[in-house]
């Protein structure tokens, strides 16, 4: 485990408060193109990312500012790329849908549902090949689980037993369809078994059960026991895309955020355990906030990319 | 010292002296192991036409068959890429790319971009294209416009063994991600081949044949069918220059625009469809950069509008021909404003 309890909280309060703060930015009209936000998965993206670390490649989806934060992209560099700036972590080129940090084996969000799995089936790869002891880890959401691309790529892990993990995030729509309607299994991880792997379903508002269950499929997959499929179960707070009406779906989110958040599950837990205080996770929040504060004036402020930058960096050499 | 190899053996050489250079190199594909799983599997197919045979046993761990699985497969050559490995992954038929075709275009070839600049992809797809074997509409399809069209890839169409060895060298250690498409009907084509490994760089044609009257620019298979149209247009008088781009995308304009500066003419002798193709975006950079030195209208020896078909009667007159290449050329030369 690479991160402790107060980071794993920190990273989560991070999520939330980056979120919860681009929803608010766009909806005054200053942030361009679309944006997915992973309010209410935060305990997915960090129970998962805990176990990695710099070896460890991960891919993400449409809704991937959880998993770059959790995998330690810089959340400065993040809130610039949203807002089209040069300073941002792909110098405006990718916007929230693309945000990558290689450096930090964070292989991008992706515009492409199902776009990932197989690319995080290369990296374990190389992992393999060069045995360095990574892992690849795809996040993916239930409508990518209907994707050809996702099953190929569980099958192609399991044939070349592959270290890797993969992350199925059932937030119960793809966009405005019901999974319970697009998935004809019952669950998503019941089809690990048709690709002889183990299938594990974790209630995702539970940062400790994410953290218990991603821990044995990494340890799993670094000791050369193959991939496994975890499905994670929760509801995103926000629509499919900002500017969504929702129209689809009833009260569940109020439920959620008053009974189930993941955020404050942990807070009862760690608090009445003793295990962290709770001035130490007020600290946190109160850092956080100002760290959301000046990331939003800083990219505000910050340049955006000109004429010089158009046709940079489409190759490396042509 | 050269000797006389085929293309298929120096595909095959290429890959062998680069992955003895170079251990991040590996081989993936259907078959390129040949069997694994089977008690067949030390005998090593090499790939469904042998291209890749001799390897498996050479280089242990670093020839991968692959389930028929081309979005898995290809995107997983795609991420390795990303981590450190140099892979090579056979995409079987060219027609196939329909089905892992975003793994291609929309990862491999935007990382970098899209990354701004932080992203290095640098896999090399090869593929088998081309019309000839009666292989029909779904196995013989010339398809690089469509690779050359998206910014990102690099796209290389060697016409002879020489440029096959010595563009798949290039391509290896090139950092950007190369589709290298080679034509199925010149895998048993000989040509003196240098033993040593080299390199072609990217976006420098080859003047095939020198000529003052006529520029024809061929592309893959076609050089060779230009080179015999030249031939016979020699017998008449005609000195045609004969360019083989080598790669499509870059693409060496400068060459091309010299020529036909010279020349004056312009046939291209393209096997792809005639929309959208080497032969018409060709056309548009001349008559854009060169137009003042034009004697005469283009001409575009291209196949039809159609699907390649079957029957060895109909897809013998769908692909172009050393007698279509000289009508061509001839109408050309002989072009008078009316």
């Amino acid at each position: 485990m690479t991160e402790t309890l107060l980071e794993a909280y920190r990273t989560m309060r991070t999520i939330r408060a980056f979120e919860e703060r681009v929803h608010e930015e766009f909806a005054t009209g200053d942030i361009p193109g679309f944006v997915h936000l992973y309010a209410g998965e935060e305990a997915s993206a960090t129970g998962v990312c805990r176990h990695l670390d710099g070896r460890d490649t991960i891919a993400s989806t449409h809704r991937g500012h959880g998993h770059c934060i959790a995998k330690g992209v810089d959340v400065k560099a993040m809130m610039a790329e949203i807002y089209g700036r040069a300073t941002g972590a792909c110098h405006g080129k990718g916007g929230s849908m693309h945000i990558a940090d290689l450096s930090k084996g964070m292989l991008g969000a992706n515009g492409i549902v199902g776009g990932g799995p197989p690319l995080i089936c290369g990296t374990a790869l190389a992992a393999k090949q060069q045995g360095t002891g990574g892992i690849g880890v795809a996040f993916f959401g239930d409508g990518a689980s209907n994707q050809g691309t996702t099953l190929e790529a569980l099958n192609l892990a399991s044939v070349w037993n592959l270290p890797a993990l993969f992350v199925a995030e059932n937030n119960g729509y793809a966009e405005a369809t019901s999974s319970t309607w697009s998935v004809a299994s019952d669950n998503i991880a019941d089809r690990a078994a048709g690709f002889g792997m183990p299938g594990v379903i974790v209630d995702g508002y539970d940062f400790f059960a994410v953290t218990e269950a991603a821990g044995e499929a990494v340890e799993r997959a670094r000791g050369g026991g193959g991939p496994t499929l975890l499905e994670v179960k929760f509801t995103r707070y926000f629509g499919h895309f900002e500017g969504d009406q929702q129209s689809y779906r009833a009260d569940e989110v109020a439920h959620a955020r008053e009974n189930l958040d993941c955020l404050k599950r942990f807070r009862d837990r760690v608090i009445a355990s003793g295990e962290l205080a709770e001035t130490n996770l007020d600290t946190i929040d109160a850092e956080v906030a100002k760290l959301i504060d000046e990331s939003v004036a800083e990219a505000k402020a910050a340049p955006k990319p000109g004429t010089a930058d158009l046709q940079t960096d489409v190759y490396v050499s042509y | 010292m050269a000797r006389t190899i085929s293309y298929r053996e120096a595909i095959n050489e290429a890959l062998a002296q680069e992955m003895q250079r170079d251990e991040s190199v590996i081989v993936m594909g259907e078959d390129n192991a040949g069997g694994a799983g089977s008690p067949g599997e030390d005998d090593a197919w090499g790939g469904v036409l042998g291209v890749t045979k001799g390897l498996y046993g050479r280089f242990p761990g670093r020839v991968l068959d692959t389930p028929i699985s081309e979005s898995a497969f290809i995107g997983a050559a795609i991420g390795a890429a990303t981590a450190g490995l140099r892979p090579v992954a056979e995409l079987m038929f060219i027609d196939f790319m329909g089905v892992c075709f975003d793994q291609i275009f929309n990862q491999a070839a935007k990382f970098r971009y899209m990354f701004g600049g932080n992203a290095r992809t640098p896999v090399v797809i090869r593929t088998m294209y081309g019309a000839g074997l009666r292989a029909a509409a779904q196995h013989s399809q010339s398809l690089y416009p469509i690779f050359t069209h998206v910014p990102g890839l690099k796209v290389v169409v060697p016409s002879s063994p020489y440029e096959a060895k010595g563009l798949l060298i290039q391509s290896i250690r090139d950092d950007d991600p190369v589709i290298f498409c080679e034509h199925k009907a010149l895998y048993d084509s000989s040509g003196e081949v240098p033993e040593d490994s080299y390199t072609i760089p990217f976006g420098e044609a080859n003047v095939v044949r020198d000529g003052d009257d006529i520029t024809i620019v061929a592309i893959g298979r076609m050089v060779g069918v230009a080179e015999e149209a030249a031939r016979e247009l020699a017998s008449g008088g005609v000195e045609a220059e004969v360019i083989d781009p080598r790669t499509t995308s870059p693409l060496d304009t400068e060459t091309i625009l010299e020529s036909v500066e010279n020349t004056g003419r312009l046939v291209i002798v393209d096997e792809a469809s005639p929309r959208c193709n080497l032969a018409t975006d060709i056309s548009a950079l001349v008559a854009k950069e060169a137009f003042g030195s034009l004697r005469a209208p283009i001409e575009m020896v291209t196949p039809p509008h159609t699907p390649v078909p079957f029957s060895d009667a109909l897809e013998d007159l769908y692909i172009p021909d050393a007698q279509k290449v000289v009508n061509a050329a001839k109408s050309v030369v002989d072009w008078k404003r009316s």
